[in-house]
């Protein structure tokens, strides 16, 4: 697998990292994932890691960046079920990760997102409307 | 199998204690009587005269083969000792007492050797081969109970390590980690595993960790805590540290940690009401008293 499928629903984009990532796993998704919200219009991201058992500070800094490229572009992105053998990882690895926003799994990850673009005063508008 | 010749004092030594073990038995027992042991009753007369009878026993066929403690023959003398300290250590008894029962066999010894010797020589040889003897057993004995008594304190800190890490559930969404004790390195990481896992587990939005068992905090015990938060945060919970009494409070701003970003309340109360709040939740009086 050489890409991380971008998913859109509505004004959000939902990515799953279900695969280890390599470095060039995280650079093409980076790129992608910038394009996507450009070309769409997204006002937010949901990255969901659960899946990922791995990271190096590579990886840990990449997430942090990628999250905050997407609110240059105007979308608030959460990173969701990080696993807490990674986030002792990060931690050790003295990445806080600062600025990104997180929850515990992609459902609560969805309501934060709606709750921190609701007081944002962007509407949302339902995809089926 | 061909042993080397043995010296006329070693002979002698041997010859002593195959020859005339109950009588040694009986002295040395009475010299142990002499210095105290098993006045308190900790342990009975018959246990020692046992534990007395089976090292005489276990040395003369050891002795046959050379006075090297360390060497092959020797094994179930030390064995033996090993036991025995174990079980004086479980006892209670100190280094010394342990001790004693070994080198208390010096006087019995010397006394049979001196009136069986015929010569001077002799006399002084098997002397010295008695003292060296017995100090080397004795020191095997002191060495062992010593690795038993550190093996207890390794086991202790487990137990300890495991005892002073609950993760409560104190409500739907909400887990609480009371701490007790000082924080060192390895207690952090097992203790912010549990916390994580206890997260995962019950999907909790909320932790709590209480710091009103820990005596004292410094950097490094800040640091440590600063990294829980973060990890806790990365995994998309809130932290909040409670139990922070006032001299802690003077200390860590004395120390300039900052704990900036990081909610604190000043009691489990306090911070189980926030989180109530941050939940949407509203305790009230079912009716007025």
């Amino acid at each position: 697998m050489d890409r991380i499928p971008i998913l859109r629903m509505g004004d959000y984009l939902l990515v799953t990292i279900q695969v280890d990532m390599h470095d060039q796993l995280a650079l093409t998704l980076q790129d992608d994932l910038t394009t996507a919200i450009q070309r769409a219009g997204a006002k937010g991201v949901l990255i969901d890691i659960s899946a990922l058992e791995m990271v190096d500070s590579f990886i840990g800094r990449m997430i942090a960046n990628i999250s905050r490229m997407g609110r240059i572009l105007d979308a608030r992105t959460v990173v969701t079920g990080m696993r807490p053998a990674v986030a002792i990882t990060l931690v050790e690895l003295g990445l806080s990760l600062s600025g990104v926003d997180t929850a515990l799994d992609v459902e609560r990850g969805m309501r934060r997102l709606r709750k921190v673009l609701d007081e944002a005063g962007v509407s949302s508008a339902d995809p089926e409307d | 199998m061909m042993l080397p010749p043995m010296s006329q004092s070693d002979a002698l030594v041997l010859d002593i204690i195959q020859q005339d073990a109950p009588g040694l038995l009986g002295d040395w027992l009475a010299e142990l009587k002499a210095r105290g042991t098993g006045a308190d009753h900790r342990i009975t007369e018959a246990e020692l005269h046992e534990q007395g009878a089976e090292l005489l026993r276990l040395l003369g066929p050891a002795l046959s083969s050379g006075t090297d403690v360390n060497a092959e023959p020797w094994r179930p003398v030390r064995e033996f000792l090993e036991r025995v300290s174990r079980s004086r250590a479980t006892q209670g008894f100190s280094s010394t007492e342990t001790a004693t029962f070994v080198f208390s066999l010096k006087r019995p010894l010397f006394t049979r050797a001196q009136a069986r010797a015929t010569d001077a020589a002799t006399k002084g040889e098997a002397t010295w081969t008695i003292t060296e003897l017995v100090d080397r057993l004795g020191l095997y004995t002191v060495g062992a109970f010593q690795k038993s008594r550190e093996e207890v304190i390794v086991r202790q800190q487990e137990e300890m390590l495991e005892l002073s890490t609950p993760v409560v559930k104190l409500w739907e969404g909400v887990v609480a980690l009371p701490m007790i004790g000082t924080l060192d390195s390895a207690r952090t990481q097992v203790v912010m595993e549990s916390l994580l896992q206890s997260i995962v587990e019950t999907g909790s939005e909320i932790a709590i960790i209480d710091i009103t068992g820990v005596p004292t905090v410094d950097t490094l015990v800040a640091q440590h805590l600063l990294k829980t938060v973060t990890a806790i945060r990365l995994m998309g919970a809130e932290c909040i540290i409670s139990g922070i009494r006032p001299q802690i409070a003077q200390t860590i701003v004395h120390l300039g940690i900052d704990l900036e970003g990081v909610t604190t309340k000043a009691t489990l109360a306090d911070a189980l009401s926030l989180a109530f709040k941050r939940s949407g939740l509203v305790v009230t009086r079912a009716k007025a008293v």
